[in-house]
């Protein structure tokens, strides 16, 4: 089971981001529980200052773009 | 793990891909001009020197150059913004004193990129990192206000003398606010859950990207954003044309004229409620240009638009207490009516 976590207040971008990341775990062929951070203390914690972030696995693989679902497809088989 | 499939990938090396757009875009940017003289006289058959034709002919040449200007400008902008995120930038600017840090941050705000919805997560990052307070807040107003694709397409459409105008004023309205609410130590009007936040938690971050990642970032970006201004585009610069083949009619003079004084603060206070990018304040820009309202009182409508919008104050409040966000809006409205009247006197 991976964890993928996007990094987001909830904006338009935050929500592509999430519908990337579920369609990457599909393709990737990987069992994933997407989760949406909104806290800005936790966006921060992280080291994250330009939303959308992407965290795999507690790894901050992205920040401030939308990744497309081929891409985080490689990083969850990557990682 | 297989491998997996990049079915976004273009099947053709980068390098192809981008000469060929190069190439295109500059054959593009030659051919229009003469295209639309020739579709507007020759193929339509309208009359040279009518003002229907003159207005269409126009048209047809304005829309497609503002476009190409846009479609270049914003991706080749958006590639060199990539290079300085604000993960990047946060550091620059922690450990510099009040004067250096407000004008590095009022310069760094125009080539990071920005979008509102980080401005939350933004501020407490730098803050914690022990930014101070108000080379912060030069940065949150120098970032939307004072952004490339601002003024190159000031440039494109009004000239040199109008986008280096807006730049100076838009920077010296950051540094200006940066250095006031530093001096005022207003740090006890930020929301206290702010300061608890444990300095440091995480690692700086230094995320990599490839030259493919960075060409495909800035390019759905720019497909988005013209996506989105093109309806407006298309009516200020049919605004445009009609006051370019017609009469120039003197519409906004009455309320934004020279002779009203009130002008520059009456339109700051409609901006308000208003949100929009810079980029998208150009089209109305333009048709209150034409319409024969002072470049101070636009301006300051530009400025406004983007530095004190309803929504982002909304945002701002999550960290900001009533009192230093009315301490913010103060300064930053005062800042812009100033520079909009001395515009206004000068030019």
């Amino acid at each position: 089971m991976r964890t993928i976590e996007v990094l987001g207040s909830g904006c338009p971008n935050c929500r592509r981001l999430e519908a990337n990341a579920r369609e990457a775990a599909a393709m990737a062929g990987v069992e994933a529980d997407v989760k949406h951070v909104t806290d800005s203390r936790e966006i921060v914690a992280r080291g994250v200052l330009s939303t959308p972030g992407l965290v795999i696995d507690g790894r901050v693989v992205s920040t401030g773009r939308v990744p497309s679902a081929g891409d985080i497809a490689v990083w969850l088989s990557e990682g | 793990m297989t491998a997996i499939a990049r079915p976004q990938r273009p099947a053709l090396p980068l390098p192809a891909v981008v000469a060929a757009s190069v190439a295109a875009w500059l054959a593009a940017w030659l051919v229009e001009a003469p295209a639309a003289g020739w579709l507007a006289f020759d193929v339509l058959r309208l009359e040279r020197g009518s003002h229907f034709g003159e207005a269409t002919a126009f048209f047809l040449e304005d829309l497609p150059k503002v476009l190409l200007l846009l479609v270049g400008v914003v991706t080749v902008v958006t590639v060199i913004r990539g290079f300085f995120p604000p993960e990047r930038v946060r550091p620059m600017l922690a450990g510099r004193g009040l004067l250096p840090g407000t004008f590095a941050a009022a310069g760094l705000g125009t080539v990071t990129p920005f979008c509102s919805c980080s401005a939350v997560p933004l501020f407490i990052g730098f803050v914690e990192a022990g930014v101070p307070l108000g080379v912060t807040l030069a940065f949150l107003i120098s970032s939307p206000m004072v952004n490339e694709v601002a003024l190159v397409l000031l440039w494109g459409l009004f000239g040199p003398g109008i986008a280096l105008a807006y730049m100076a004023a838009g920077l010296t309205i950051a540094i200006l606010g940066g250095l006031v609410i530093g001096r005022l130590r207003l740090e006890r009007y930020v929301e206290s859950y702010v300061w608890e936040i444990k300095p440091l938690a995480a690692p700086a971050l230094d995320i990599r990207l490839t030259w493919a990642e960075r060409l495909e970032t800035a390019w759905a970006y720019t497909r988005d954003l013209v996506r989105k201004l093109l309806p407006y585009l298309v009516a200020g610069i049919a605004i445009g044309a009609a006051i370019h083949g017609y009469a120039p009619t003197d519409l906004v003079a009455g309320v934004g004229g020279r002779s009203n004084l009130l002008a520059v603060p009456l339109v700051v206070v409609l901006a308000v409620p208003m949100y929009s990018n810079a980029a998208g304040t150009i089209p109305i820009v333009q048709a209150l240009l034409g319409k024969g309202m002072p470049l101070g009182t636009t301006l300051a409508f530009m400025m406004a638009v983007t530095a004190i919008s309803l929504p982002e104050l909304v945002i701002l409040r999550r960290v900001l207490r009533p009192q230093l966000l009315a301490v913010f809006v103060g300064i930053v409205a005062t800042g812009i009516v100033a520079i909009g009247y001395l515009f206004n006197i000068v030019a």
